[in-house]
């Protein structure tokens, strides 16, 4: 059992949260000018790092969506972030 | 190689101390190769088999981190079947469920290939119907499948959770009797055994570190024994592939999972079906040993290790004691994971990468062993003539950006 953290509701159980997709990725704009491999590899490449890694998961009950640190090998869990700070805070935290 | 007969059992087994060969060398790198497999897992032993035996390239390596069939070859819930919805996949698993069917004569291995059916139960009226369509679906696909009556499912598995207040009642089910079990350490040593037998070099405990590239084609590998050169390289490491292709750069539509499976104490014979429950995504089946072996959805976090957690346990053990309430009374002797690579649409990818001469087999999920002799033979002819072969074309990576996804997660309902 691995207990994650909400950035609203604080420290729950894993069952209560939702793997989505990993972080960091941009939106390719505008539409009309992204080819089909470059919005394939916005929808489903994935670089499934071994270690640390930044993920979006969002925490079921609250619909909080936000970023969670944590290694894929260990499973330590780092922290979590919210979508606004990860933004303000946007390529010092990306490549941490 | 010399064939395994019932002569040599019996001259064998009569002399105080049997002179039995090792079933392949344990070989040492040359420095080149026409071919390199990296994994040596079901896929890749089978790979080289087909390269050796179908197109006649048996100067092959195959390259395995640690001892062969260890990985998820070793880990699955050894069931080979091809109830799948699209025309695409029952054409890919179909294939590998009739080379099973020959494959202990072939390999001269006994893999004790069970055809004892794969059964799925449904506890509603909706479930019903949607077996209703797989099992239209297979029969237009020219696969057996066989819609049972509630009835007809009691009869085959007399242990299931009868009572009045089961959550899961039996509404009936589909079969498809050409499923079954095969012991899977079996399918790679039979395929290690026999590709060794056309000269391949088997060569475990090598750990692929990183490509040799020259003008952007491949040119060989670095690894833990240093370099080894090939101009054309299969991929077959599952969990492992996204790694070894992100060093050229390339990126997959790939997640690892932790995938679990467990077994109980041996009991004596009371499960003579593979049953999957669509209701609480349970399966299971009783292995000649007469332990009970079973295994449910994905773990929900991505992670490289092989190793579960409790949620998914919980949800897959309660599971089973609601289908078979009296299982409840056994010891679990084990409990372990695989980790699988997992793709959006369920489906493999088969195929080339972007760097020329490097050849990707992987993206099976959690339904690699039953493909295990598809898988290598698709490879084999992707390698060796560089072009799709008609089953795999539709499994390559350019269905993504095409769109033209098999999504089998949800055409067939069943826990990948």
């Amino acid at each position: 059992m691995q207990i994650f953290e909400c950035p609203i509701c604080g420290k729950r159980n894993e069952t209560e949260f939702h793997f989505l997709t990993e972080a960091g990725k941009e939106r390719p704009e505008p539409a009309e000018e992204v080819s089909d491999s470059r919005w394939a590899e916005y929808l489903y490449l994935h670089k499934s790092p071994r270690g640390k890694t930044n993920e979006i998961w969002v925490h079921i009950p609250c619909g909080e969506f936000f970023i969670l640190q944590r290694d894929t090998v260990t499973r330590e869990v780092y922290r979590s972030i919210s979508l606004q700070d990860y933004r303000t805070k946007k390529g010092s935290n990306q490549t941490e | 190689m010399k064939n395994y007969h019932i002569g040599s059992l019996i001259t064998q087994g009569l002399k105080k101390k049997p002179s039995w060969k090792p079933a392949w060398r344990k070989a040492k790198p040359k420095p080149a190769y026409d071919v390199i497999i990296i994994g040596g897992g079901g896929h890749g032993l089978a790979t080289a088999y087909y390269l050796a035996k179908n197109h006649g390239i048996k100067n092959v390596a195959i390259l395995e981190k640690g001892p062969i069939g260890l990985g998820n070859t070793g880990r699955n819930t050894t069931t080979i079947r091809s109830n799948y919805f699209y025309p695409e996949s029952v054409a890919l698993y179909d294939l590998s469920l009739r080379l099973y069917e020959n494959l202990s004569k072939e390999l001269n291995f006994n893999i004790m290939f069970s055809q004892r059916g794969m059964m799925m139960v449904a506890h509603t009226p909706t479930q019903m119907e949607i077996c209703n369509r797989i099992a239209n679906a297979m029969v237009i696909n020219g696969v057996d499948g066989e819609l049972l009556s509630a009835r007809q499912v009691m009869d085959k598995i007399p242990l299931w959770n009868k009572k009045k207040d089961a959550r899961y009642k039996c509404h009936g089910g589909i079969m498809q009797n050409r499923g079954g079990v095969a012991r899977h350490d079996a399918v790679a040593w039979g395929y290690a055994r026999a590709a060794d037998g056309f000269g391949v070099d088997i060569i475990e405990n090598c750990m692929v570190e990183d490509f040799l590239l020259e003008a952007g084609q491949v040119k060989g590998v670095i690894t833990s024994k240093g370099e080894i050169r090939a101009d054309r390289i299969g991929i077959t490491a599952a969990g492992g592939t996204p790694y070894l292709v992100a060093k050229l750069g390339q990126n997959l539509p790939i997640l690892d999972y932790a995938l679990q499976a467990f077994v109980t104490e041996p009991i004596k014979p009371c499960l003579d079906v593979v049953v999957l429950s669509l209701g609480t995504g349970t399966y299971v089946l009783q292995s000649d040993k007469g332990e009970i072996v079973f295994g449910g959805g994905l773990d929900r976090i991505p992670t490289h290790t092989q190793r579960g957690n409790l949620p998914a346990q919980e949800t897959v053990v309660s599971g089973l004691l609601e289908m078979f309430p009296s299982f409840g009374q056994l010891k679990l002797l084990r409990q372990w994971a695989g980790v699988v690579d997992v793709v959006p649409d369920s489906s493999p990818l088969i195929g080339p990468i972007d760097t020329p001469g490097v050849y990707i087999n992987c993206g099976w999920g959690t339904g690699g062993f039953k493909a295990i002799p598809a898988g290598g033979w698709l490879l084999a002819h992707l390698i060796a003539k560089d072009e799709h072969h008609f089953i795999s074309e539709p499994f390559d990576l350019n269905r993504f950006n095409t769109g033209r996804l098999i999504d089998e997660a949800t055409g067939s309902g069943i826990a990948h």
